[in-house]
């Protein structure tokens, strides 16, 4: 059986999967709208937790949390279930799809043979929307891909159950109730201000545009530090976390202008659409700085002179966005 | 990023085609697809050569009667002896000890189960390794990298 379900193809697993859980129900909405609302946009290089051995980086809030702030922040009753067996989890989901329900879940890209080869990591912060079962296979709406696809039991259950860091847990979420209407401009300021606080105000260092000019200074002592190969190898690894499949590109940071043009219009106020264009030049130069990392990574450009470079680039980033999102807070203060 | 600047270089997408965010001439926002591009491509294919060149080193130190097969492919899966053990139940002291030769060799079909079932090989699969690591995706996609 297979759920009436209407793909889109997104730049982002969760919010895309939001997106069209949504749309579903009911309440039609872009994939930049619930990543605004739900207050994805952040950045964090945390140098003691490691991700295949290097050093996290990240562009956006933990996975789940889009999903979890977006649906509050628009009233909408959820609910979230984990499980400890693989055989439960499989029968909880069946038993949802059977009654003609939409469900997201949480998996590991490494098991899912749909996905192209080469992006196949352990990766644990997937989201997909299961919307059948056809014999052994479930039907799958995965919003990285331009249509539906199929994968067999055996390899989602693998992947529901993916060990590691940010473990699924078998986690499956879905909408249990859609309010009578929504307050949309309450939900866009709200999460505009988490970003806000995030970037910003987080206490820790390793957080927001602080996060980024501490990575600035680290990325300097990396040809120092390291041999060669490694320096390039933990170069690299930040191109991935900002480029890699999911991002929409920029870092994230193309999605969240998308969103500031929506919310103008949300919170008819004209100041977003230049706010939107500061976040797009941000979002180009997240890409130069990706630009020149990964010909430093080919050996197009020498090592030393490059890192001031990239640094420069970083603290340029850094710059900007602290101006963008004092700007922010002000524009949603009146 | 402007429409015309989406990147369409090709990538190690398969054919996938991804969303890139971009704007148009009047500066809207919308969706557009992109083959791939090339800072990303270089940043992924430095990754999958650093896994060729563990398999290597590993291929060699099994060679020389260090490591057993097994190790072999925990690498090729991308774990450590941490991770193989929680995806096996199989505590991580006794995983280490299976990439011992001397004592791997001596495992029966009942301790290798959680390893055949996991990487999905026979018990003759896996106590065997080839002779070059084998990641097809990264050969096939070679050529076209060395066009960058």
């Amino acid at each position: 059986m297979k759920i009436d379900f209407p793909h889109r193809q997104f730049a982002h697993c969760e919010s895309g999967v939001t997106a069209n859980l949504l749309n579903y129900h009911g309440f039609s909405c872009s994939e930049a709208m619930v990543f605004g609302i739900g207050g994805g946009l952040f950045f964090g290089y945390v140098p003691f937790i490691k991700l295949n051995f290097l050093p996290l980086t990240t562009f956006r809030t933990s996975p789940g949390s889009i999903f979890t702030k977006a649906t509050k922040r628009l009233g909408i009753e959820v609910k979230k279930e984990q499980f400890r067996s693989p055989v439960a989890a499989e029968k909880k989901l069946d038993l949802l799809l059977e009654a003609g329900r939409p469900v997201g879940a949480q998996t590991g890209v490494f098991w899912l043979p749909f996905f192209p080869p080469a992006y196949r990591f352990h990766f644990n912060g997937h989201n997909l929307v299961v919307i059948g079962k056809e014999g052994n296979d479930y039907l799958i709406s995965d919003p990285i891909f331009e249509e539906p696809v199929r994968c067999p039991a055996a390899d989602l259950r693998k992947a529901r159950f993916a060990k590691g860091a940010l473990a699924p847990k078998g986690k499956i979420y879905y909408v249990e109730k859609m309010p009578d209407q929504f307050d949309l401009p309450q939900a866009v300021e709200a999460g505009i201000r988490e970003v806000c606080r995030g970037m910003l105000k987080t206490p820790v260092p390793l957080a927001g545009v602080r996060g980024i000019r501490f990575l600035a200074r680290q990325l300097s002592k990396w040809p120092v530090k390291f041999d060669e190969k490694q320096t390039l190898l933990y170069l690299g690894h930040v191109i991935r976390m900002q480029e890699e499949i999911g991002t929409g590109g920029g870092g994230f940071r193309f999605i969240y202008a998308a969103f500031l043009q929506e919310a103008a219009e949300v919170l008819d106020n004209n100041k977003f659409l230049d706010l939107s264009k500061h976040c797009t030049e941000i979002g180009d130069l997240w890409r130069d700085f990706a630009l020149l990392a990964s010909r430093v990574c080919k050996g197009r450009a020498a090592i030393q002179g490059s890192f001031d470079d990239l640094a420069r680039l970083l603290n340029q980033c850094a710059d900007e966005e602290e101006i963008l999102f004092n700007a922010l807070l002000m524009a949603i203060k009146k | 990023m402007k429409k015309e600047d989406v990147p369409q270089q090709f990538g190690l997408n398969a054919g996938c085609q991804e969303v890139n965010y971009a704007v148009d001439r009047d500066g809207r926002y919308l969706l557009a697809q992109s083959a791939g591009w090339e800072a990303k491509t270089i940043a992924l294919q430095q990754a999958w050569e650093a896994i060729v060149e563990q398999l290597h080193q590993v291929l060699a130190e099994i060679r020389a009667g260090e490591k057993s097969s097994l190790a072999y492919y925990m690498v090729k899966n991308q774990m450590d002896p941490a991770l193989l053990s929680q995806y096996s139940g199989i505590s991580r002291w006794r995983v280490k000890r299976h990439l011992k030769p001397r004592v791997f060799n001596k495992l029966d079909a009942v301790a290798l189960a959680p390893y055949v079932e996991l990487f999905g090989l026979n018990i003759e699969q896996l106590r065997r390794v080839p002779e070059q690591p084998d990641l097809p995706l990264v050969e096939a996609d070679q050529i076209e990298i060395d066009r960058l």
